[in-house]
């Protein structure tokens, strides 16, 4: 599905991503942790193609294609998909005008015709439930006035309508309740196919619980300096992130 | 949702100017220039009664003397007023029915998209239209419909003949000729226009329209518009403005009147859609009108403006709150791109008590353009509990344009409550990554953005004025943002 | 032997034989040139349009020496220095200057140094500022060394006194690079009546300098006064000026602030509290010239009787200002049926990547408060007082200087009962 080779990346000419490889199959979901600074929110901006950062070294394969010519829309509907980590609001435009011209973009961009006005409505209606997302907030502005779980409630939703190849969640769970974290991570479990693949980015392991890896990686100074099963990331749990380092004599 | 941007899409194909044709059909002109001379003859042409050949010469007279304003925010070549033609007709002049229309007129309001085939209107988009070209109405439809229940909706020249006793009574009363220079212009060589007077107690079962269009090269439009509603009666007016694509500026001098008697309320619904001029500010129409409205008692005048179009616009529509309790409401989107300029805004003049009034103003500033924002809410001494609430916002997208807040606040009376708030503010570069992570090309990011900035005062049009307004903000900025 | 000079609008300034002008002979040639082309402005000039100047223009002043008994009242800060003009004319003996501080007198100055004055005002279709440069008779001239921090408080004290005098005086202010200081300008009368005091103050605020200016208005209800600070900042600088406008018959204060470096930052806050039939006109214009600034306005007031304020804020962003944040907010509360209140914030933007908001409001005191403090058992006299003083309160807050705070409150506290 994707395949990062030594990837090198910098802002204002401080290096953040070190040389960075990571190779994700269909099917699988890899968990992405690492202490603040490591880079985890860089990666996934730099994959979704944000102008800020600067690709100094490595290639993106993403299914056949070289990700890091394209341009950020074009990924979207190669069917790369960043849940953000602080959602942007857009005022007055509606998540359901928002999500359909996002959908018939993606489908004309396909060679597909646009989605008939049935259709849509009876997708909304599908796929908010998986993420029980009150249906009045779709068609309420983008993100406007949406609780902090509101908000990354709606990322999932707007996933689930999008139905991408590969996910990004980018810290989905950071300001969750338990609650909202439970409904969350069902939302991604329900969207999961042999199909597709899923990468989260995350500080905590209780995110894990929910959605199961079947790959941990730890990210440190830009660089995946170790990777395992759920287990480490229950290992990392405990110990902290000081053990990595000690471990790695970092 | 009847409407999405993705339904615009295909509408959005053609960036140009789609409105630039012109409509090659025999017309009648007088010859260039301005004198008393031309003014005699306009009249002698419509057939005009004595009174109002001697309102137009004085007022020729007073404009005369009075000379061009230069305080709004924005920079051009004076008109030269001997260079215009003040009078251009269609040949052929009034249509006894809709099978008479030449094919090349019908194929002009095709293009425009103005259906004036009351048999092939749908129901539920029930529009009464008047089509004004150059300097006469071409046709009104509905009218017999509209006769029924008292409603007069005719050309103005069609009303000064047959309802003389209202023009008279209520032409030049809110907009007197001494008004403004370009008033004054106007009083003098107004050559068509649109009257409505809606009768007591009734409420306008359609939208009315005057579309008008400028079609022949050289020649300015001067046109005037009568609203009358009488008591506890209630119309929703549409105005829509385009012309074709011209190296030279036309100029459009336009006086709108409103008068609502007590409890009445207009709804006054524009877009404007005049030719901007091209990528390098060559051509493109003076937009210098004058439109305010007359509120009594308990009446209630709301003025929606979507502006894309003209190369200078100065437009101030206004509400005089004479009655106790009267509202004036002003929502305005306007579009300035590549050397666009346009000095727009308000003015509320609270005389009688209790009363309200709301301007939300969105400006959006492209290109090399300049906005500006001017508006005035004056209170007067014996205003009691006046209540004013302005937000004017702006935004930009681009580095080279303007975007200017002119708000002048005047009150006299203390138990008032005056609130403006404005902010200016780049087009959010998080918004569009965001829009484009889900798919969405930057050029489509722009649109949404712009149109949900604007949301407040697209809400308030009639539905189909809405999608056209909504494609003409989205045509309008096509390749603003790099 | 007098000479009188009229202009246009046939204001008669009649100066003393002996007693003449002290800029440089080429700014006062300009001057001269000038006047006879001006005229007055009429509520039809934009910049005027709510400020009537007839009272003015059609008066015949004296430029006047005169002589007061005692400038205790006029002190604001008794451990600073002070620098004292009556009717625009120095008076040595009422100073108390100090050697570490760089505080002079323009008319004990050189020619060359005078060749400072003058750089950024304009002349040109401003008949207040050509008239000054006519007649100036004295001023303060004070640079605040590089590196300086001074601690005690600069003041410049100016009083008017007689019938029809008028005053023109010229300060220059320098602030050198790392410098800072702050300064009170202080405008008083005594035993004035009809008088006018047209000033101008020059300020230049270098790299990385900081300079506050306090400014107190307090001449009488019958004296007219129209204040002009030029102010230019340099690179880093900090640049602060509070307008405390406490009585006064007619008062115009012009601030403009022309932003020539970046990174600076401009605060403008002003109070204005007016009775009678008391006049007073807020003119300010902020020019954002370079990118990355900041600039915060404030101006409230408060009208009883029969007194007018006008408020008009420009804010400028030119076309390479980007990343300039520019907020401006005007406030008041009329307490009167017969006061007016014009106010005309505006914004003019020629760069995108601002943020630029600015705000209006005119109202009354909310009456649920005044209810609420009366259902504890405040009278609702001493109700109304304490809602002003909370309505200004948060400006009153941005004083740093405690003994121009206190000057305030017992002034307010003389004039309204203020409690604050």
């Amino acid at each position: 599905m994707i395949k990062i080779e030594n990837l090198q990346a910098s802002i204002d000419g401080k290096e953040i991503l070190k040389g960075l490889n990571l190779e994700v199959k269909a099917g699988e979901i890899h968990a992405i942790m690492g202490p603040n600074g490591a880079g985890k929110s860089t990666l996934a901006s730099i994959l979704a193609g944000r102008e800020e950062y600067e690709v100094t070294e490595g290639t993106v394969d993403f299914d056949g294609t070289d990700l890091l010519e394209l341009s950020t829309e074009d990924r979207a509907r190669e069917g790369l998909f960043l849940a953000f980590q602080y959602p942007i609001e857009i005022p007055g435009v509606s998540n359901i005008n928002f999500l359909k011209t996002a959908i018939n973009e993606i489908r004309e961009y396909k060679g597909e015709e646009p989605i008939s006005a049935k259709e849509f409505m009876q997708m909304v209606r599908d796929k908010s439930a998986i993420v029980e997302l009150d249906s009045k907030l779709a068609s309420r502005s983008v993100n406007e006035g949406f609780s902090g779980g509101e908000k990354k409630r709606n990322e999932i939703f707007q996933m689930a309508m999008l139905n991408p190849k590969l996910a990004i969640l980018d810290e989905t769970d950071s300001g969750l309740d338990i609650d909202a974290l439970r409904i969350v991570a069902t939302g991604v479990n329900k969207l999961k196919t042999k199909d597709n693949a899923t990468i989260v980015i995350t500080h905590y392991q209780r995110l894990l619980d929910y959605i199961v890896p079947d790959f941990v990686h730890v990210l440190f100074d830009g660089k995946i300096v170790k990777t395992g099963t759920k287990e480490l990331a229950l290992e990392l749990e405990e110990k902290g992130y000081d053990w990595i380092k000690e471990e790695l004599a970092l | 949702m009847a409407y999405t941007e993705n339904e615009l899409a295909s509408d959005l194909e053609n960036q140009e100017y789609k409105y630039g044709f012109v409509t090659n059909i025999e017309s009648e002109q007088v010859p260039k220039g301005l004198t008393e001379e031309t003014i005699r003859l306009i009249s002698k042409k419509k057939e005009e009664p004595e009174w109002l050949l001697e309102y137009r010469l004085k007022a020729f007279e007073i404009w005369n003397n009075m000379v061009e304003p230069t305080w709004a925010h924005v920079h051009y070549d004076k008109p030269n007023f001997q260079d215009i033609i003040y009078y251009s007709a269609v040949k052929k002049k009034k249509y006894e029915n809709w099978d008479d229309v030449e094919p090349e007129m019908k194929a002009t309001m095709e293009k425009l998209g103005i259906s004036m085939d009351e048999q092939k209107v749908l129901t539920g988009t029930n529009v009464a239209v008047d089509f004004v070209m150059d300097s006469v109405s071409v046709a009104t439809s509905f009218k017999a419909k509209l006769a029924e229940l008292g409603i007069i909706f005719c050309s103005f020249s069609d009303a000064v003949k047959e309802h003389s006793e209202l023009i008279k009574k209520y032409m030049g009363t809110v907009v007197p000729v001494t008004d403004n220079f370009y008033a004054a212009l106007n009083a003098a060589v107004f050559t068509d226009g649109s009257f409505c007077y809606i009768p007591k107690g009734v409420r306008c079962p359609m939208e009315l329209s005057t579309y008008f269009r400028i079609n022949e090269q050289g020649t300015g439009q001067f046109e005037r518009t009568l609203v009358v509603a009488d008591e506890g009666s209630y119309v929703s007016y549409l105005e829509g403005c385009t012309a074709p694509q011209r190296d030279e500026n036309q100029l459009h001098a336009a006086v709108v009147e409103l008068i609502a008697l007590d409890n009445a309320e207009i709804k006054y619904s524009t877009v404007q859609n005049w030719y901007p001029g091209d990528k390098d500010g060559k051509g493109g129409i003076f937009n210098f009108v004058t439109k305010r409205g007359l509120c009594e008692r308990n009446a209630k005048i709301s003025w929606t403006q979507v502006e894309t179009g003209s190369a200078v616009t100065w437009k101030y529509p206004s509400c005089i709150l004479k009655g106790d309790n009267s509202v004036g409401e002003f929502y305005s989107v306007a579009v300035t791109n590549n050397y666009q300029q346009a000095d727009t805004g308000t003015k509320m003049i609270h005389l009688g008590k209790n009363t309200k009034s709301t301007i939300i103003s969105k400006g959006v500033s492209a290109g090399k353009s300049n906005n500006s924002y001017r508006g005035l809410v004056q209170i007067h001494k014996n205003a009691q509990n006046a209540r004013n609430f302005s937000q004017c916002d702006s935004l930009l997208m681009s580095d080279e344009c303007g975007a200017h807040t002119f708000p002048y606040i005047e009150c006299k009376n203390s138990s008032a409550k005056i609130e403006h708030e404005a902010t200016t503010s780049k087009i959010g570069e998080d918004q569009i990554f965001y829009c484009n992570q889900r798919g969405i090309s930057t050029e489509k990011a722009i649109s949404l953005i712009v149109n949900g900035y604007c949301k407040e005062v697209l809400n308030q049009l009639p539905m189909e004025f809405a999608v056209e307004a909504q494609k003409l903000l989205a045509i309008s900025l096509e390749g603003s943002v790099g | 032997m007098e000479q009188v000079i009229n202009t246009e609008n046939n204001v008669d300034i009649v100066q003393p034989n002996g007693v003449n002008g002290i800029l440089p002979i080429e700014l006062k040639e300009k001057a001269t040139a000038l006047l006879s082309t001006l005229s007055f402005p009429t509520t039809k000039t934009e910049a005027w349009k709510y400020t009537r100047v007839g009272k003015i223009s059609n008066k015949k002043f004296d430029i006047q020496k005169s002589q007061i008994s005692s400038i205790k009242n006029y002190v604001i800060d008794p451990n600073g220095i002070s620098i004292v003009f009556i009717n625009g004319f120095y008076n040595a003996s009422l100073s108390k200057l100090s050697d570490s501080i760089n505080v002079s007198s323009l008319s004990e100055i050189s020619e060359i140094e005078k060749n400072k004055i003058g750089k950024n005002i304009q002349l040109e279709n401003e008949v207040f500022n050509t008239l000054n440069t006519l007649y100036t008779t004295d001023g303060a001239i004070i640079e605040i060394k590089a590196n300086q921090n001074i601690h005690e408080t600069i003041q410049i004290i100016h009083i008017i006194t007689d019938n029809k005098t008028i005053s023109n005086t010229r300060n220059l202010i320098i602030s050198q690079k790392n410098s800072k200081a702050s300064i009170i300008q202080a405008y008083f009368s005594e035993n004035a009546s009809e008088t006018f005091t047209n000033v101008i103050t020059e300020v230049i605020v270098k790299e990385n300098a900081h300079l506050t200016i306090d400014k107190i208005q307090n001449e009488s209800e019958n004296c007219y006064q129209i204040a002009t600070e030029q102010i230019s900042q340099e690179q880093n600088s900090t640049f602060s000026i509070n307008t405390f406008t406490i009585n006064g018959g007619l008062v115009r204060n012009n601030v403009n602030i022309n932003i020539e470096g970046q990174n600076c930052e401009t605060n403008l806050n002003g109070i204005y509290i007016l009775k009678g039939t008391q006049h007073v006109d807020n003119h300010t214009i902020i020019d954002h010239k370079v990118p990355n600034c900041n600039s915060n306005e404030s101006y409230k007031g408060v009208m009883y009787d029969k007194s007018t304020a006008v408020f008009n804020g420009k804010v400028f962003v030119r076309k390479d200002a980007q990343k300039t944040n520019a907020f401006q907010n005007n406030a008041n509360v009329l307490l009167s049926d017969d006061a007016t209140v014009n106010s005309k914030p505006e914004l003019e933007i020629y760069a995108d990547d601002v943020k630029c908001s600015h705000g209006s409001t005119t109202g009354q005191l909310d009456e649920d408060a005044v209810f609420y403090l009366r259902a504890r058992g405040i009278s609702e006299k001493s109700a109304r007082q304490l809602i002003v003083s909370a309505f200004i309160a948060d400006i009153i807050a941005k004083i740093e200087n405690e003994n121009v705070k206190e000057y305030i409150f017992k002034n307010l506290n003389e004039n309204y009962n203020f409690e604050l």
